[in-house]
């Protein structure tokens, strides 16, 4: 049997394991993230949402998904 | 005082209270508050999405970007990358280019680091934002500020949910006379009456949070703070009398009964 290979990223701070060739657009869709309502970062990078399906996320990558949220 | 309106940015706000979103018990009690306040504007801040705890209400769930602008704010930005990075992630969430502009230098009384708050407003405006500045009451910096590309001045009364109120009327008269940028009284106070002080100096608006979410009653604060800034606009307008020393009377001295 092949072995999975699992490589680690980070989101929001927290570790996840992923598959190979796992996209952003594959964690958006695991996560259930309202895409409209956040924005999305890539290792610090403004990720445009149009082009999630082609990022193909690598061990280290660090991704933040943000929103609004009540402030002063 | 029916066309009356604020200007910011060349957008046309009828409200000259804006009011934040932070501290409050729950977002329906914020939604509830806003709608109370009447303000137009209200600041929100950019954070992580809970991504364990999927069903955390969400912020526009309870109030409508489409009927209230979201002001992004950097609140918590100690450094200038920081804040750009904020406003960056802001603009690509919905096209936000009206911003609020927020740098801290001391954790403990929030005063803005003005040199790095300076650094960014010149960034921003490059990249084509609309910046409203968070800054101290101080005349020179307010200058360098609107000379950088701010789109409003926003002193602060007072620091950062303190609720003393304004400190300093001279300075806030003195950025007053100097600027035609909105200016926009912006933390600090901590009743009503503080707003109506703020718009009797000549100021544009203020921003009001703390005052608000932590009174006893939000929202009879809400609605108070709503009426103080249209008392302390009407003040203003009117044109208060000139201070004397001494005695006035209002009654006519002739006539008197002997």
């Amino acid at each position: 049997m092949k072995k999975i290979k699992k490589i680690e990223i980070k989101v929001n701070g927290k570790f996840k394991n992923i598959t190979e060739n796992y996209k952003i657009s594959d964690l958006v869709k695991d996560l259930k993230i309202p895409l409209k309502k956040v924005a999305i970062e890539h290792n610090q990078e403004i990720v445009d949402k149009k082009k999630i399906s082609k990022i193909i996320l690598k061990k280290d990558d660090k991704i933040e998904i943000v929103h609004f949220i009540g402030g002063g | 005082m029916k066309n009356d309106k604020i200007v910011i940015a060349n957008k046309k706000f009828n409200s000259r209270l804006i009011v934040g979103t932070g501290k409050y018990k729950n977002m329906l009690e914020c939604a509830k508050a806003i709608k109370l306040s009447g303000a137009e504007i209200v600041t929100v801040a950019v954070r992580r999405v809970n991504i364990t705890d999927k069903k955390k209400p969400l912020l526009m769930d309870y109030i409508d970007p489409k009927k209230i602008t979201y002001l992004p704010n950097t609140a918590g930005c100690f450094t200038s990358e920081e804040a750009l990075r904020t406003l960056r992630l802001a603009r690509e969430m919905g096209g936000w280019k009206l911003v609020k502009l927020e740098v801290l230098g001391d954790k403990q009384n929030l005063f803005p680091d003005m040199i790095e708050t300076l650094k960014s407003t010149e960034v921003l405006a490059k990249e084509g934002f609309k910046v409203m500045v968070y800054c101290n009451d101080d005349p020179l910096m307010a200058k360098r500020l609107e000379n950088s590309g701010a789109d409003a001045i926003m002193p602060l009364a007072a620091p950062i949910g303190s609720g003393l109120g304004i400190q300093n009327k001279t300075n806030i008269q003195i950025i007053r006379k100097q600027t035609k940028l909105p200016l926009i009284i912006d933390a600090g106070l901590g009743q009503a009456s503080d707003a109506t002080i703020a718009m009797e100096l000549g100021c544009d608006g203020v921003l009001v949070n703390t005052a608000i979410a932590k009174a006893k009653k939000p929202f009879d604060m809400a609605l108070a703070f709503k009426n103080a800034v249209i008392a302390g606009r009407q003040s203003f307008l009117a044109g208060r009398i000139n201070k004397y020393l001494y005695g006035n009377a209002s009654s006519p001295k002739i006539g008197i009964i002997k």
